[in-house]
């Protein structure tokens, strides 16, 4: 039930109309308007419980997206983070009654964790994005079915928690081990729904920075990001990252179901992925499970169709990440791709962190100038230009451009 | 035994929390036995949201995405009237 406080704030927020969002100054608006008409129709700005106002693409599940002006701060607030169910229910669980199921037929021991003892392991720190495989669908041309994510449907945390290896070594996995099974708490509405149930590879669970994480920023997890527990997988998309994670299966062969396939894929051999799910791929069939996150950049400052003056400086910030390897360029253009010119990089969080960067100039002509923003990682990847199309619209980072008005 | 699953869905699913009430489809013939079908497992939102771009052969689809893939009860005398409603509201 709604508490009376919340229907308060709801009711306040309703009638106070638009919201002011930090260093904005104007109303958010509901995406950019390249996004399905019926889209932008149908979202609202709403305060979930424990959250600040997000963009609302769906009611129940929930998924909201972060307002893009939360990006000009490298670290994204928990109570503005991104909010991505699958499924409907989505229970209270208390850290006292969380228990961690960890077996499958490739464990040889088999045992159960409460919360108090997955404390007991060595903490570890990191920052990492949580990016939804689907960010930036709705930009997908032609459109693609599913939730209709502008810009927003991604934050970055410091996340502490237990190493998954640490956790896996004690059930010791037998040598055939080749994926683990990955279970949140969360169910359908109707019972005969397909359980949202993931699995990673076994040497990507073995990774140092896999995590069992029961801390974001320093605080709990916000019960919509996953409280009491949630996994932890830096460079690869948020399918990955089980909310309210629940039950870990070594697994022998490979994990089934609708959300290993034919949902969460991708063409084979259309992106420049270095880490593949090979024990996910059959033959005969094109695709392959969406691992790491691509070479991507966000102008966090500026809107398309912003007024700036001829002659004053312009100052443009944003933010770049991708699947763990370390941005270490971002080019500006302002003559539409003409020439571009290397932005000054921020402080480096590391590998798996957003990375800021900033760029200034100094429009001299009155009319419209294009701002544009291009990062590359270590290993030379960058962001495209015209949209790869693949049929679930994942990893659009086709560069952006922004056009301002000089007057 | 419908009415009972809408129920306990209802009950027990995060809609409790979200004004969901809010969203409100396009009046026309079939309207009701698309939302009576189609919240019982998620909210209204996801059909205005996907729209306007499917043709009725995309939405036939999605119908018997949700029949066949998510379990939806849906009756199959009630498809036809579905797929219209969606194909003629929000279809392109």
């Amino acid at each position: 039930m709604i508490s009376r406080r919340e229907f308060l704030k709801r009711a306040g927020w309703a009638a106070g109309g638009g919201i002011l969002l930090p260093g904005m100054g104007w109303a958010a608006d509901m995406g950019p308007k390249t996004l399905p008409s019926g889209t932008l129709a149908s979202a609202v700005l709403e305060a979930l419980p424990g959250k600040r106002p997000l963009i609302k693409r769906s009611f129940r599940a929930p998924n909201y997206e972060t307002p893009i002006e939360y990006f000009n701060e490298v670290i994204t607030p928990n109570d503005a983070f991104f909010v991505r169910w699958h499924l409907s229910n989505i229970p209270e669980v208390t850290a006292a009654s969380w228990r961690l199921k960890i077996g499958g037929d490739a464990a040889e021991a088999p045992y159960e964790l409460t919360f108090d003892e997955l404390k007991k392991f060595e903490p570890v720190e990191l920052v990492a994005v949580n990016q939804c495989s689907g960010n930036r669908r709705g930009l997908s041309n032609p459109h693609v079915q599913g939730v209709e994510w502008g810009y927003g449907a991604m934050g970055n945390a410091r996340w502490k928690g237990a190493r998954l290896k640490d956790i896996l070594a004690r059930a010791k996995l037998k040598k055939d081990a080749l994926e683990i099974g990955l279970d949140g708490a969360e169910t359908g509405a109707n019972p005969a729904t397909p359980d949202f149930v993931k699995s990673i590879p076994v040497w990507k669970a073995l990774d140092e920075n896999t995590l069992l994480a029961y801390e974001m920023n320093g605080a709990p997890l916000p019960h919509l990001n996953g409280f009491p527990v949630r996994l932890i997988v830096p460079g690869w998309t948020g399918t990955y990252w089980t909310k309210q994670i629940i039950s870990l299966q070594a697994l022998s062969k490979p994990q089934g179901g609708f959300w290993m396939n034919p949902a969460y894929r991708v063409p084979i051999g259309k992106f420049p992925l270095v880490d593949r799910f090979v024990s996910q791929e059959t033959p005969g069939n094109p695709s392959t499970p969406i691992t790491e996150i691509v070479v991507n950049s966000l102008i966090t400052n500026l809107q398309d169709g912003q007024k700036v003056s001829a002659g004053r400086p312009v100052e443009v910030k944003g933010i770049a990440w991708d699947g763990g390897y370390g941005i270490n360029l971002v080019e500006v253009s302002t003559d539409n791709g003409q020439t571009w010119r290397r932005a000054e990089l921020g402080k480096d969080l590391g590998r798996f962190s957003f990375r800021q960067w900033k760029f200034g100039f100094t429009p001299q002509d009155r009319g419209q100038v294009t701002v544009m923003a291009k990062a590359t990682n270590v290993r030379g990847s960058t962001q495209v230009f015209e949209l790869i199309f693949n049929p679930a619209g994942y990893h659009n980072n086709v560069v952006q451009k922004i056009n301002l008005q000089v007057a | 035994m419908r009415m009972l699953f809408l129920l306990v869905g209802c009950a027990l699913s995060f809609g409790a929390l979200a004004d969901e009430s809010a969203v409100k489809l396009k009046d026309g013939p079939g309207r009701d036995v698309v939302a009576g079908n189609c919240v019982m497992c998620h909210s209204l939102d996801y059909i205005p949201m996907n729209s306007v771009f499917l043709d009725r052969k995309g939405w036939d689809a999605t119908v018997h995405k949700m029949i066949n893939v998510m379990k939806a009860p849906i009756r199959e005398q009630d498809v036809p009237a579905i797929v219209d409603y969606l194909a003629k509201n929000y279809g392109k």
